[in-house]
């Protein structure tokens, strides 16, 4: 049984066209294929033409995050079977200018990372020959799923918010920071504040709560946004009384 | 990075192109009622500070069909933003024991409870007022 499956791709080539346009690729159906597999067959066999990212293909890089059938999925973890015998649809990720074909310009989301300072800013800066930080588990327990992040973008293409507002920090950068914040050993909470307090930052958020559902490493983001509203709004009553401030 | 790129418009239906936008548009759409109902209520009393007789006349009117539809219609909107509301509570409150964190079902359960017996405490006060 020579059975086979249709998947129509995203074209776009600059140096050839204006708009972008589908092109239909018939690959083999094989029940332990992926998107990805899919995608690297007609690459190797049918178009060498055809351009996108990936690396590790076990869910890891983050870098094969596309749009299948309208849907922000990992490649390396959308099964052909799941979609069988209808036609899969690939598109770059959502609500990100493309550069070419599945490839999308991520220029945005890196400065809006430096913007929220996503690293470790200590609170008692130290020599490393004083040692580490030291952190019980139940302090790690507080933030630890806030670094499974992989920055696959999925929660960006997710976001309406982010596609109608593109100035909005959004769910992956502000997760990070949140990450940071919440760690015991940091101390950049108001260095932070600025960039994740501000309009483009958690209060552009109205809460659709997508980011958080196409998430695959249930980081959850739509939460962690939520909790830094909570934190900011403290934070003004803070302000408020003279004994709230440091 | 620079070169020439696409970028795709995105269009003004997005919201009705996945149930899940739909679902929350329509958790917006019910604030709109409840604000609408708000001001009801700031009429309300305003009428109630005229005096017996045309609080009186106002209430009266109240008791037509189409009133009576829209304070349903009214209730159910509220009903569903504050259920649906309840829902997201764990995304917002992260409570710890140690290592483990409170469960949704736990901070889920008690924000229910919590409006519940609020919902109770005003219905009583109402009712008591009404009675004299």
């Amino acid at each position: 049984m020579a059975d086979t499956i249709s998947l129509d791709v995203f074209r776009y080539r600059p140096d050839q066209e204006d708009e972008p346009q589908f092109q239909r690729y018939e690959v083999p159906f094989r029940k332990d294929w992926v998107v990805l597999d899919a995608l690297n067959h007609i690459k190797d066999e049918i178009d060498g033409t055809l351009s996108y990212r990936w690396s590790c293909r076990m869910g890891v890089c983050g870098s094969c995050g596309m749009m299948v059938n309208g849907e922000p999925k990992l490649t390396c973890s959308a099964f052909l079977k799941d979609y069988y015998p209808n036609p899969i649809k690939v598109e770059p990720l959502a609500n990100f200018p493309v550069l070419r074909d599945l490839i999308i310009n991520l220029d945005d989301f890196i400065q809006k990372l430096g913007e929220v300072k996503a690293w470790l800013l200590p609170k008692d800066p130290k020599p490393i020959s004083e040692g580490e930080y030291l952190q019980t588990p139940a302090q790690l327990a507080q933030y630890k799923q806030y670094t499974l992040c992989i920055n696959c973008m999925l929660c960006y293409a997710a976001c309406p918010v982010y596609g109608l507002e593109p100035d909005f920090i959004g769910p992956a950068a502000i997760a990070l920071a949140h990450r940071y914040n919440l760690d015991s050993r940091d101390g950049g909470f108001q260095q932070r504040a600025e960039a994740i307090f501000s309009h483009e930052g958690i209060w552009e958020c109205t809460f659709v709560g997508e980011c958080s559902r196409v998430c695959p490493k249930h980081v959850d983001p739509a939460g962690a946004i939520q909790q830094e509203k909570v934190a900011s709004t403290l934070d003004f009553y803070r302000s408020l009384v003279p004994w709230g401030k440091k | 990075m620079t070169g020439k790129q696409y970028v795709r418009p995105v269009q003004s239906n997005w919201w009705l192109q996945k149930r899940s936008y739909t679902l929350f548009m329509v958790r917006e759409l019910t604030s709109a009622f409840i604000a609408g109902y708000s001001i009801f209520l700031i009429v309300m009393v305003y009428w109630a500070s005229q005096g017996n007789e045309p609080f009186t006349r106002f209430c009266d009117g109240l008791k037509s069909p189409l009133s009576i539809l829209l304070h349903l219609l009214v209730l159910a909107a509220a009903l569903y933003h504050s259920i649906t509301w309840f829902n997201l509570t764990p995304k917002i409150m992260a409570f710890w024991r140690g290592e483990e964190k409170v469960s949704d079902g736990a901070i889920q359960g008690a924000n229910f409870v919590l409006w519940l017996l609020a919902s109770a405490v005003v219905a009583g006060i109402v009712f008591a007022v009404a009675r004299g």
